[in-house]
């Protein structure tokens, strides 16, 4: 039954899509980033994928292009789960942003781009959200130096007990 | 109602006692400490743990907790510092009034644990002064017990002043 559902988006989108695969009962489809936005829409209202669970990102620090950023939509109506993927360059690391069709994707782009520092094209507000104002870089690029400290309070001077 | 009474003011009762200053008012303190929990992360589960009836501070006179730093003197700040809250801490730690003391409760306040990334601060006495460190992931109760009676023989061996460079 579910895999039935996943067969016919995977036959209606082909020709939008770069690849597309069942992977573990998830239906994964990549494709390039003009085509995020239109795709979407029709998964939504064609396929019934309702609910936005996450989108996140991936560092393939020296390929290109560099980031991979990963949704992840659930179908309440026919309880299939789909991932889509798409590759964006480390010069403009841009997508559309999804507030359009979901609320919920507000608070998981300002993430994605605390951490990654992918921009989403159309989100009225992406402070950070897990950082804080005034932090520099995105801690999960892999090349963010590990022991990189920026402090909001000065050190005292001399750590250790009561001095 | 015949019997006998005894007048409080007599002759065997206690009328005064000789003692120093500093173990008087160190010996009161010890035993009326008011913990302000500053918890942010796991160890709070054994935070409970060690306060409720099992193995209950309240023997130790630290069973109250204020959640008003001003009417606290032991801030125990239970869990992983992080930058963002780096700043709160410090402002509830200038919020309490003298005296008053730190313990770091749990591997993460006293040294950052094992986290050591963009998020964390590695120790709390970055921040602010310490007094005692509980060591442990999360520390055992019988851990933290013995933190606080090491912690009042501090404050018993101490000198309070009455009045100081402030007052």
């Amino acid at each position: 039954m579910a895999l039935g559902v996943l067969d016919g988006v995977k036959e209606r989108l082909a020709g939008k899509v770069q690849e597309a695969s069942v992977s573990h009962g998830v239906l994964v489809l990549e494709l390039a980033p003009p085509e995020v936005l239109a795709t979407i829409q029709r998964l939504k209202s064609e396929f019934l994928f309702d609910l936005f669970l996450d989108v996140t990102a991936v560092d393939w620090l020296g390929q290109s292009p560099r980031f991979e950023v990963v949704y992840h939509f659930y179908s309440t109506a026919h309880r299939v789960r789909l991932r889509l993927k798409t590759r964006v360059p480390e010069e403009d690391p841009t997508v559309d942003s999804l507030v359009p069709l979901y609320g919920s994707a507000r608070y998981m782009e300002r993430e994605c781009h605390d951490m990654y520092g992918i921009v989403f094209r159309g989100n009225p507000d992406l402070r950070p959200i897990l950082l804080y104002e005034g932090f520099a870089g995105h801690p999960l690029r892999k090349d963010y130096p590990k022991r990189a400290e920026q402090p909001l309070v000065r050190y005292r001077d001399s750590p250790g007990g009561r001095s | 109602m015949a019997g006998k009474t005894i007048p409080i003011h007599s002759a065997s009762a206690f009328e005064y006692l000789t003692t120093k200053k500093d173990e008087l008012v160190g010996w009161a303190r010890k035993f009326s400490l008011f913990p302000y929990p500053f918890v942010t992360a796991c160890c709070a589960m054994e935070f409970m743990a060690v306060s409720s009836t099992p193995y209950d501070t309240d023997r130790f006179g630290a069973a109250l907790p204020r959640f008003s730093p001003r009417q606290s003197d032991l801030l125990m700040v239970v869990g992983t510092l992080t930058h963002k809250q780096a700043p709160i801490l410090r402002k509830v730690y200038e919020q309490m009034c003298e005296p008053k003391w730190v313990m770091a409760f749990g591997a993460c306040a006293t040294s950052g644990g094992f986290y050591q990334n963009y998020a964390a601060v590695a120790g709390i006495d970055k921040v602010i002064p310490v007094d005692i460190y509980v060591p442990g992931c999360p520390p055992r109760p019988e851990t933290v017990i013995d933190g606080i009676m090491k912690l009042q023989d501090l404050i018993a061996r101490s000198k309070h002043p009455l009045l100081t460079a402030d007052f």
